[in-house]
C-alpha cells in the first residue's frame, strides 16, 4: 500500500514537473512519434501487399502452370492440355459445362499518374467461365467487353493509379488497338491491377496460336486438389504444376515480405538515433528533479518510488509518442494506393493497410523506447545521494 | 543507556578521501542528545556542522563508531532501512524549505503521510491540524509560488511535523529570512519544543537563532563543546 501510494506521488509530482522540461520532453515523444510512424508505414504497405496478393487465391481453385514455371508470364498451356485438364476430377460445372478457365497473360505499357514513369500492366486474356470463377467480380462501370473483339475491361486499381485507361479511352501497345469499354472490381484483390479481354482475340494479336498460359478450374471442394494432382502426374501430356490458387498467391505475396523487413531495421536505426535522444531527456529530468527526489528519499520515500516515477515518466512520453506516431500514419498510410512490381514483373496496385496487430507491434516499439531510456535514469534517481536535498541552493 | 537519551554517538569518525587526500571530519567524537532537548549546533564552515546533522538524520554514516537512536543502532542500516526509519522518526526542515513546486500546501504537507497507512480522510485532518498549528490553515489551496519565503518554511515546518516524528532536524532554517519572519518561525520551533516536547537539532550561523535553543553546541575541527544556558 505505502509503496503504491508513494509511487503514485512521485509518478504525479514528475509529470506535473513536465512543463518545466517541456522541449526536451517534447522532443522525446517527437522521436518515439517518428519511429513509430515509420515502423507502421513500412508495415502497412506490407501488409496491404500481402492482404491484396493472398484475398484474390481461393482454396477450391486449382492453379495449373507448365513445369518449373515460377508465374503466369513464363508458362504455356496447350489447346490439347486444356481439353485433357477438363476432364480431370473433381472440376465443378455450371450451366455451361465445367468451370476451367485457360487464360492468357501479356503486358501492356502503362504510364503511373503518381510519377509519370512507365510501368508494366498485365493483360489477361479470359473466356467467361473464367470470369464466372472469379466470384466476387463485379462490373462497376460501363459494359463486358464484346468477344471477338479489340475492348477490354480495367481493373479499378489500374484506373486509379495509371493514365490513359478512361472508360473510351483507347489504347495502343504496339501495333494494337484496344479500347476500354468497361470498369471492373473483384473486391480490392490483385485481379483488379489487371485488364481483361477476350482471350482468343489476345491469342490472335499476339500470335500465341492455340496456346495459353495458365488454367484455373473451379473444384466440387478444396480437397479435390489431391485427386487432381494425382491426375496430373499420372497422365504423361500434361507436363503441368498444380497448386491451389491461394498456396500460388500465397507464394507470390512473400515479393513484398521484405518490406516489413526493411522496416523493422529502419525503424530499429531510427529507434537507437530516438532512445540516445530519449536517454538524454531522461537523465536531464533526473537532474532536473534531484533535489526534489533527494527532499522525498529525506522524508522516507523509498528508492524504488524514485526508481518507478522515472521510468514512468519516461513510459508516458514514448507512449504519448507512439499513440502520435500511430495516429499519423492513420491519418496519412492507411488506405493509401500505391503500385510496385508484382511476381510476374508486372504491377500490383495495393492500398495501405493498418490493423489492430500492426498497431500492437508500434506500442510495443514505443514501450522498448520508453523502458530502455527510463531504466539507466531511474537507476541514477533510484542511487541519488540523499546529502543533495541539503545542498539545494547552495 | 539512561532512558532520557535520544541520540548516542559513541567514537564516532567520518573521513572522506578526496583524490590522493584522506580528509577527517571528525575522529573520535562522542556526544549525547536527550530527549525533549531543543540544541543548536553553531560553527565555521567546513567545521562538520551539516555533516553531523547528515549522520543524525540517516542521511549519511559514519566511517566507523557507533550512531544509536532510541537505544536502537541506525549506523549499520541498510538505505531500505534507513528510509522507513526516517520516516518514522525523523521531520527535516531545510534551509531552502525544500518544498515541492508543483504541489500546493496542503499536497506538500500531506507527503510524509503517505508513507503510512492512514486513509485519505485521516490524512486531511492531520495536514489541517499541522497548517493550523503554523497559522496557515488558509492556505492550503496555495503553491509554494505563491507564498511568501516564512510562509514556506512555516508549510515546511508543517510537513515536517505532520507525521509525529520524536525529532525535527533543521538545516540552517532561518538563514534564508529576514529577522522578524526568522524569529516567528524561531518562536514555532520553540513552541513545537516546549508543548509538543519535540527535540530539536538545528544547525545554524546566527547566533540570535542560537538563543532560542535549550543547549549551542560550538563545533571547531570536528571537536564541540557543550554550553549550558
Amino acid at each position: 500500500m505505502s509503496l503504491v501510494s508513494q509511487s503514485s506521488a512521485v509518478i504525479m509530482m514528475n509529470v506535473r514537473s513536465l512543463p518545466r522540461r517541456f522541449w526536451m520532453s517534447a522532443a522525446m515523444v517527437f522521436a518515439s512519434a517518428v519511429v513509430v510512424a515509420i515502423l507502421l508505414a513500412f508495415l502497412a504497405m506490407a501488409k496491404g501487399f500481402e492482404t491484396t496478393m493472398q484475398s484474390a487465391g481461393s482454396d477450391d481453385v486449382a492453379f495449373f502452370l507448365r513445369v518449373s514455371s515460377a508465374a503466369e508470364l513464363n508458362s504455356t498451356v496447350s489447346n490439347e492440355q486444356v481439353n485433357i485438364l477438363t476432364n480431370a476430377p473433381g472440376i465443378a460445372s455450371n450451366e455451361n459445362g465445367p468451370i476451367i478457365s485457360p487464360e492468357l497473360y501479356v503486358i501492356v505499357d502503362g504510364v503511373k499518374k503518381s510519377s509519370q514513369t512507365k510501368a508494366n500492366i498485365p493483360l489477361r486474356g479470359i473466356n467467361q467461365q473464367g470470369i464466372a470463377l472469379r466470384e466476387n467480380f463485379k462490373l462497376t462501370q460501363g459494359r463486358m467487353y464484346s468477344t471477338g473483339t479489340n475492348e477490354l475491361i480495367v481493373g479499378q486499381g489500374i484506373l486509379d493509379e495509371f493514365a490513359g485507361f478512361e472508360l473510351g479511352d483507347e489504347i495502343r501497345s504496339g501495333k494494337n488497338v484496344w479500347t476500354v469499354v468497361g470498369v471492373f472490381t473483384t473486391g480490392g484483390n490483385v485481379f483488379e491491377s489487371e485488364l481483361w479481354a477476350d482471350a482468343k482475340v489476345i491469342q490472335s494479336l499476339y500470335n500465341r496460336g492455340s496456346s495459353y498460359q495458365s488454367v484455373r478450374a473451379k473444384l466440387t471442394s478444396p480437397d479435390q486438389i489431391e485427386p487432381i494432382k494425382a491426375f496430373v502426374e499420372n497422365d504423361p501430356r500434361l507436363n503441368q504444376d498444380v497448386q491451389s490458387e491461394k498456396s500460388y498467391f500465397s507464394e507470390q505475396s512473400k515479393g513484398l515480405s521484405y518490406m516489413a523487413l526493411f522496416g523493422r531495421v529502419i525503424s530499429t536505426i531510427m529507434a537507437l538515433g530516438a532512445l540516445a535522444g530519449a536517454l538524454n531527456t531522461m537523465y536531464t529530468s533526473v537532474s532536473d528533479r534531484a533535489g526534489e527526489i533527494a527532499t522525498l528519499r529525506a522524508i522516507g520515500f523509498s528508492h524504488i518510488s524514485a526508481f518507478i516515477g522515472t521510468l514512468t515518466e519516461a513510459l508516458v512520453l514514448s507512449v504519448i509518442g507512439g499513440i502520435l506516431g500511430s495516429i499519423a500514419a492513420f491519418i496519412f498510410f492507411d488506405g493509401l494506393s500505391a503500385a510496385t512490381l508484382g511476381g510476374s514483373f508486372t504491377q500490383v496496385v495495393f492500398q495501405f493497410q493498418l490493423t489492430s496487430d500492426l498497431f500492437l507491434q508500434g506500442a510495443t516499439m514505443a514501450l522498448v523506447i520508453g523502458f530502455i531510456s527510463g531504466l539507466f535514469p531511474a537507476w541514477r534517481a533510484a542511487r541519488l545521494p540523499v546529502v543533495i536535498a541539503f545542498q539545494n541552493g547552495r | 543507556m539512561s532512558e532520557d537519551v535520544l541520540f548516542d554517538l559513541v567514537n564516532v569518525s567520518k573521513k572522506f578521501v578526496k583524490g590522493k587526500e584522506q580528509i577527517s571530519i571528525f575522529d573520535g567524537l562522542n556526544m549525547q542528545i536527550n530527549k525533549g532537548d531543543f540544541v543548536a549546533i553553531m560553527g565555521p564552515s567546513g567545521s562538520g556542522k551539516t555533516t553531523l546533522l547528515n549522520m543524525l538524520g540517516g542521511v549519511d554514516q559514519p566511517s566507523s563508531g557507533e550512531v544509536s537512536f532510541d537505544n536502537q543502532r541506525i549506523d549499520n542500516l541498510s538505505e531500505g532501512k534507513l528510509a522507513k526509519w526516517r520516516a518514522n522518526n525523523i521531520g527535516f526542515i531545510f534551509q531552502f524549505y525544500n518544498l515541492m513546486p508543483m504541489l500546493n500546501a496542503f499536497r506538500n504537507v500531506e507527503l510524509p503521510l503517505l508513507l503510512t497507512n492512514m486513509s485519505s480522510k485521516e490524512r486531511a485532518q492531520r495536514v489541517q491540524n499541522a497548517l493550523k498549528l503554523v497559522g496557515l490553515d488558509d492556505r492550503a489551496k496555495h503553491m509554494p509560488s505563491e507564498m511568501s519565503g516564512g510562509q514556506q518554511q512555516r508549510v515546511a515546518i508543517a510537513r515536517a511535523v505532520v507525521s509525529d516524528p520524536k525529532l525535527l532536524l533543521c538545516d540552517e532554517p532561518t538563514g534564508d529570512l529576514d529577522r522578524k519572519t526568522a524569529d516567528e518561525i524561531l518562536e514555532t520551533l520553540q513552541l513545537l519544543n516546549k508543548e509538543f516536547g519535540k527535540t530539536i537539532v538545528m544547525v545554524t550561523h546566527d547566533p540570535s537563532a542560537a538563543k532560542y535553543a535549550k543547549h549551542t553546541l560550538h563545533l571547531d575541527k570536528g571537536e564541540f563543546v557543550l554550553e549550558a544556558k
